[in-house]
């Protein structure tokens, strides 16, 4: 098992950032179990990586819980069975997870269309878990209103009234509405924090911005939003010094998540990191969705005019490379670091491409593999820190 | 090949002359004023591009056929060099490599660029980044059809009404602004109902496989039966007449009671009946084709040959509806079924073929196939109690063929059949 | 007396297994795979011969009465000399066939050097092989290449320290002339070489030297007939056998399994460079079976790297796991990464024991993968394979069963190296009382 995640921090702070290891480490869902616990029928309803409109699944009655598979904390009995060894890690922590009961917590799941093994491991928990409600999500790849739009809006319906069979609650576009705003809120407090990671990646280390992002996917909107709230006061007069670090941006980590091993040698080897793609469904929609008119549209106008790029959207304007470029320029990143997951295909197969967009503007990049259970950080180690050695001696030059 | 075999091989020769003139037409496109659209195999919108007088190019198909000849490895090495992963789906790759190696078609003349790229993505999320990937090769408009997946085992009349729209709205307007041809719906019912002709051959031939010997091998033979009608040609009269040469070649082994013939000769006695899931692999194709014709071994249904549309279910190009139809065929192939509804149909394969098992080849690169394929082993042994086989390899990377491990595993499956046939021997 | 034998050509060795017509096991013979299939297998077969020669004269032996309660002692002391003859055999071979590769020219100055240098080591080694084959002494290896080899470097490292040629010249002598010599089976045969044992053995003059040698005769002049052959493992395609002859090892391998425990229903093999989960019926017949994919990781090879990082014998590996008391969780099974992941838990604090342990669970999860794909753990198990014989590893695959599928019954036997030869033997039995053609094989 891991080694502790940091020396310990004193205070209120260091209560926070052990509550949300804890909420990180517990695959039995005990935050959610306590969380149905605490009312009348009350169900849970997990989702996969990338993005899913979680205030569909909010306005339902529903409590929307991330999953992102089990990093290194799950021995793989079962899930490696059903895959491959050419299939990423992801998917068989899920099964493992799935067959032993830890996801027994949740009444429904929803998958997302990012790419073929998430399409798929879909239709395995269908024959698999024959009573729970499964929705596929096949987020639009055609941007026009009129075409993707609309059916995103019929899709997104079909899982309000699936979630809603399951909760007796129907969504009105009031009840869609509020959840819009409650997400409104939790939008704006998580680009906070992307702020002053980005600003000061001192204060606010790696680690500790990962399990802020990952706590948002397993406890309620509204606390996750005082949780932000509160951690960044704190994190104001925390005094934490800055170290001679290089800033980079991270990519390509959007589905399966990297250990917090890996996050904490990062940072050990040299780079902070200011901007970064992890649990990328937190912060995926860039700003505040309409409150006002039609609570589906303001949601489809979100994901078809307002999400970040990634590698599981299709790229319309082609943009993608002079948008990481952009970040790159705006976040004063010296260099990216492209971190996919062995065999994810959407990140490998978009890397080339976001690449010659660095390149063409002389920005640095490396990259590395990595998967969730990664348990040797010594290759890492040396990669990112001759990265950061080398950006350190180009900007002395 | 023996003497015997040449005058069967009508249908073979048909084939060969109609993907001769297909590239060479390619190959002087540009000369000829012709535009090219690019796309992909799966619910391809053949009589739509054939309706604009522009030309198609498929590139897995181009990437399968380098595989063949060759010259798949030198090309993923390009590409890799290029900074392609390993991990990455090898079509993908060995398209990259063969267009940074000068675009050289499979029977050896040029390809021309594309002037649009019709990004149907369907049941293959790595379409979308291969088609972006080749934009920024080419530089040039790309039209994107998004299709639907069968989540909960259907079409649903939203999923047609989106699709139906994306043609209407998106396709046509700019197949009609590259070709400056004007959309004329009678014409393309009249294409559609060529294609239906020619899809009725197609399932005869598919379903021969139901009969004991069988007269097909439905996999190694069957990739070249679908050929015509997976690609470019149907729609044409030239479809219709390679379907009928091929029905009429088949209806004859079938009086005589032949089985199939392979590339070393008319097959040997039928020992084992068997339903596959998976593509083939390209690389090794014959030698992989002979470690199951020396066996017996015959393919009597597959499900690689649905990936560009399930006629055999009854689904036939419907003139009366040109656009929904179009629409049907597209989210009706194999990849862009869900679990349950592929388990449900290898499962029929096996009763309704009189299988004596089942064999999943497992590629590497294709994520859409093989993602959870060993679940579909095991509900298939549950239901039908039929002995599955497993077996790994890739599609156009030589690195995943070991003909050493797979001829083991095959035999091993072969022998294990036999010996569940017989029982222990005293 | 009629016979049936199975060969089973692994990566690592090759077995033979001699039937009766009844079934009984007769004989077994293993050697070690080599370049040569051929040998491998005749060498193999040779050796269960001697072994079927040897049950016989003991048992002529004992109901001689001959020897009283001195049977156990004289039969220690004729199968070690016998073992010795063997190897002196093989010495001489090897002498000759260096010999030979210093008469090629290739080696200029230091030809004299070598060729003394070699005289000094064959000497030693001759010296030395009494003492290696002394009764109740076991080996670290069955296969001169291993033993011969140990001594031979050790000599070749003393002879370049005190100012003979450089240690690598005269290694690569042994290099070049091993693969000669484990081609050609002893040249001498069964008979000669039994006699010099027993020439060696009674040389102390004690007991009825001329009735013994009468009884010896008898026994070694029994003809046996081999009515048919089966090959299988994964060398089997180059075996110069007719197609029936050949059998997959996953078949034999459930068979084997079967007529070593009756009750078994599912079967884990664990070999040099795959594992294997096979379900069997009541018949020992195979339903279902699963292999390895392309990746090593989680077969013996892989505990091969680890042990050869850390510079101990393969047999040592799962007694020095058993120490560990506190295992550390390995998450990667990546046989190209093995001898890293090791290194970089060692700089991290952690015991050798402890990786160790964690390394055999990591290898035991993913035969528990296997498992489950080919259909899980049913009761009776039997594991077999060259991992069988590790106990970390069985201990391992003993707590995973467990905590999976409750109480099985695991079986683990001693020879189970031989699963798949006894199979194959079986089959050979089998298949000759079904009316198949008979062809008989030299």
């Amino acid at each position: 098992m891991s080694a502790p995640v940091q020396e310990k921090i004193p205070g209120r702070l260091g209560e926070m950032v052990a509550k949300m290891e804890a909420l990180y480490a517990d695959l039995d869902l005990a935050a959610v179990r306590d969380w149905k616990s605490r009312g009348q029928n009350r169900r849970a309803v997990g989702f996969l990586p990338v993005y899913v409109p979680r205030e569909v699944i909010h306005a339902a009655g529903a409590l929307p819980v991330g999953i992102m598979g089990g990093a290194d904390r799950i021995e793989i009995v079962r899930g490696d069975s059903y895959f491959q060894s050419y299939i990423c890690h992801l998917p068989r922590s899920v099964i493992e997870l799935a067959v032993v009961g830890k996801l027994d917590a949740l009444d429904g799941f929803v998958f997302p269309s990012i790419c073929d093994v998430i399409r798929n491991l879909s239709g395995m928990f269908k024959l698999l878990l024959k009573d729970k409600f499964v929705h596929y999500l096949d987020l639009p790849q055609n941007f026009d209103r009129r075409l993707g739009g609309r059916f995103y809006i019929q899709d997104m319906q079909h899982l309000a009234q699936g979630i809603g069979r399951l909760t007796g609650v129907e969504v009105t576009d009031s009840a869609l509405r509020a959840s819009i705003k409650a997400f409104n809120h939790n939008r704006a407090a998580v680009r906070r924090l992307v702020a002053a990671r980005s600003d000061r990646p001192w204060e606010v280390p790696t680690l500790e911005y990962f399990l802020l992002l990952r706590a948002g996917y397993l406890i309620p909107v509204e606390e996750h939003t005082a949780l932000l709230d509160e951690y960044l006061e704190l994190v104001g007069r925390s005094g934490r010094h800055m170290m001679d670090n290089v800033r980079v941006v991270v990519r390509g980590a959007f589905c399966e998540q990297p250990p917090l091993g890996l996050l904490r040698t990062l940072e050990r080897a040299g780079c902070y990191v200011v901007d970064d793609d992890f649990v990328l469904g937190a912060h995926f929609i860039e700003r505040d969705l309409d409150e006002r008119g039609d609570p589906w549209e303001a949601l489809a106008e979100g994901f078809m005019e307002y999400s970040v790029p990634s590698a599981s959207k299709y790229d319309e304007h082609r943009t993608k490379g002079s948008e990481l470029v952009r970040r790159v320029r705006d976040v004063r990143g010296e260099g990216v670091i492209f971190m996919a997951p062995s065999f994810c295909d959407p990140a490998l197969l978009d890397q080339p491409m976001l690449a010659a967009a660095l390149e063409k503007e002389h920005i640095a990049h490396t990259a590395l593999k990595y998967s969730e259970d990664t348990g040797q950080f010594q290759v890492i180690r040396e990669q990112a820190g001759t990265f950061a050695d080398g950006l350190k001696l180009w900007s002395n030059a | 090949m023996s003497t015997q075999t040449t005058e069967k091989d009508a249908s073979m020769l048909k084939q060969k002359e109609m993907i001769a003139d297909h590239f060479h037409a390619l190959a002087h496109a540009k000369k000829n004023g012709k535009k090219v659209v690019y796309t992909f195999v799966p619910g391809n919108l053949t009589e739509l591009i054939n309706h604009f007088g522009l030309l198609p190019v498929l590139p897995e198909i181009n990437a399968l056929q380098s595989g063949m000849r060759g010259k798949s490895a030198e090309y993923i090495a390009i590409a890799e060099k290029a900074g392609h992963s390993e991990d990455v789906c090898t079509y993908v790759k060995t398209d990259i490599g063969m267009l940074k190696a000068g675009n050289i078609g499979p029977t050896g003349e040029p390809l021309p660029k594309p002037d649009l790229l019709l990004l149907s993505y369907t049941g293959c999320f790595t379409f979308l980044k291969w088609f972006e990937l080749l934009r920024e090769e080419y530089d040039c408009p790309v039209v994107m059809l998004h299709v639907p997946y069968q989540a909960d085992g259907a079409i649903t009349p939203e999923m047609r009404d989106y699709v139906v729209g994306q043609i209407r709205r998106e396709v046509i307007p700019a197949f009609e602004r590259l070709s400056g041809v004007k959309y004329d719906e009678a014409k393309l019912r009249a294409q559609l109902a060529l294609s239906a002709r020619a899809e009725d051959d197609l399932v005869w031939v598919l379903e021969s496989g139901k009969h004991r010997p069988s007269p097909i091998d439905a996999w190694f033979g069957g990739v070249y039966y679908i050929g015509p009608m997976f690609t470019s040609f149907r729609g044409t009269q030239d479809a219709i007449d390679y379907y009928r040469l091929l029905r009429e070649e088949i209806q004859e082994r079938l009086a005589q009671n032949l089985g199939p013939v392979t590339p070393d000769g008319p097959a040997g006695a039928e020992r084992y009946r068997l339903v596959v899931e998976g593509p083939p692999n390209w690389t090794s194709f014959r030698e992989f084709w002979r470690m199951f014709s020396s066996e017996g071994a015959v393919v009597v249904a597959s499900s690689y040959t649905k990936v560009g549309g399930l006629y055999d279910r009854g689904f036939r190009h419907n003139p009366d509806d040109p656009l929904g139809t179009l629409a049907d065929y597209c989210m009706g192939c194999y990849t862009n079924l869900n679990f349950p509804q592929r388990v449900a149909l290898l499962e029929s394969y096996i009763n309704d073929y009189a299988a004596d098992g089942f064999l999943i080849n497992s590629v590497k690169s294709c994520n859409s196939f093989s993602a959870g394929q060993l679940l579909i082993l095991r509900e298939l042994e549950k239901r039908t109690g039929r002995p599955g086989g497993f077996i790994e390899s890739d599609l156009v990377d030589p690195r995943y063929f070991s003909a050493a491990n797979i001829k083991n595993r095959l035999e091993s499956y072969f022998q294990m059949i036999e010996a569940r046939r017989t029982g222990a021997r005293p | 007396m009629n016979v049936f034998v199975g060969i089973d050509l692994g990566s690592t060795t090759t077995k033979a297994v001699v039937l009766d017509a009844d079934g009984a096991i007769l004989g077994r013979g293993i050697t070690n795979s080599r370049s040569n299939y051929d040998i491998a297998a005749q060498v193999a077969k040779d050796e269960a011969f001697t072994n079927v020669r040897f049950t016989v004269l003991r048992n002529t032996l004992e109901e001689s009465g001959l020897l009283g309660g001195g049977l156990d002692e004289f039969w220690g002391l004729l199968t070690a000399a016998f073992e010795l003859e063997g190897y002196l055999g093989h010495l001489d071979r090897l002498d000759v066939h260096c010999r030979d590769e210093l008469g090629r020219g290739h080696h200029g100055d230091l030809t004299l050097p070598l060729s003394s240098a070699l005289a000094n080591i064959v000497k030693r080694l001759r010296d030395e092989a009494p003492d290696l084959f002394s009764p109740g002494r076991r080996a670290r290896s069955d296969f001169f290449r291993d033993i011969a080899g140990a001594g031979f470097v050790n000599a070749a490292g003393e002879i370049a320290k005190a100012g003979g040629p450089p240690f690598d010249r005269i290694v690569g002598l042994f290099d070049k002339s091993i693969i000669p010599v484990e081609n050609e089976s002893d040249g001498r045969g069964f008979a000669p070489r039994l006699s010099a044992a027993f020439s060696r053995v009674t040389s102390g003059g004690t007991g009825d030297k001329a009735a013994l040698r009468q009884l010896l005769n008898r026994a070694m002049g029994a003809e046996l007939q081999t009515i048919r052959l089966v090959g299988t493992g994964y060398g089997r395609a180059r075996l110069p056998f007719p197609k029936d002859q050949i059998r997959s090892e996953i078949l034999c391998h459930g068979l084997g399994a079967h007529l070593m425990f009756p009750n078994t229903a599912t079967v884990l093999d664990i070999g040099g460079q795959d594992t294997k989960a096979i379900q069997v019926d009541r018949a020992g017949v195979v339903t279902n079976f699963q292999m390895n994919d392309r990746c090593a990781a989680g077969c013996g090879r892989y505990l091969g790297y680890i042990a050869d990082e850390m510079n101990i014998g393969l047999h040592e590996l799962g007694p020095l796991a058993m120490q560990s008391h506190r295992r550390v969780k390995i998450n990667s099974t990546c046989t190209v990464f093995a001898g890293a992941e090791f290194r970089d838990r060692l700089a991290a604090g952690d015991a050798r024991e402890d990786i160790l342990a964690g390394l055999h669970r990591a290898i035991m999860l993913r035969a528990m993968a296997l498992l489950a794909r080919s259909g899980g753990v049913r009761n009776e198990m039997t594991f077999t394979g060259g991992v069988a014989k590790n106990p970390a590893a069985t201990a391992a695959l003993r707590e995973l069963v467990r905590e999976n599928y409750g109480d099985v019954t695991i079986n683990i036997a001693p020879d189970s190296i031989f699963t798949g030869a006894i199979g194959a033997a079986t089959f050979a039995l089998r298949d000759s009382v079904a009316a198949r053609p008979v062809q008989e094989v030299a």
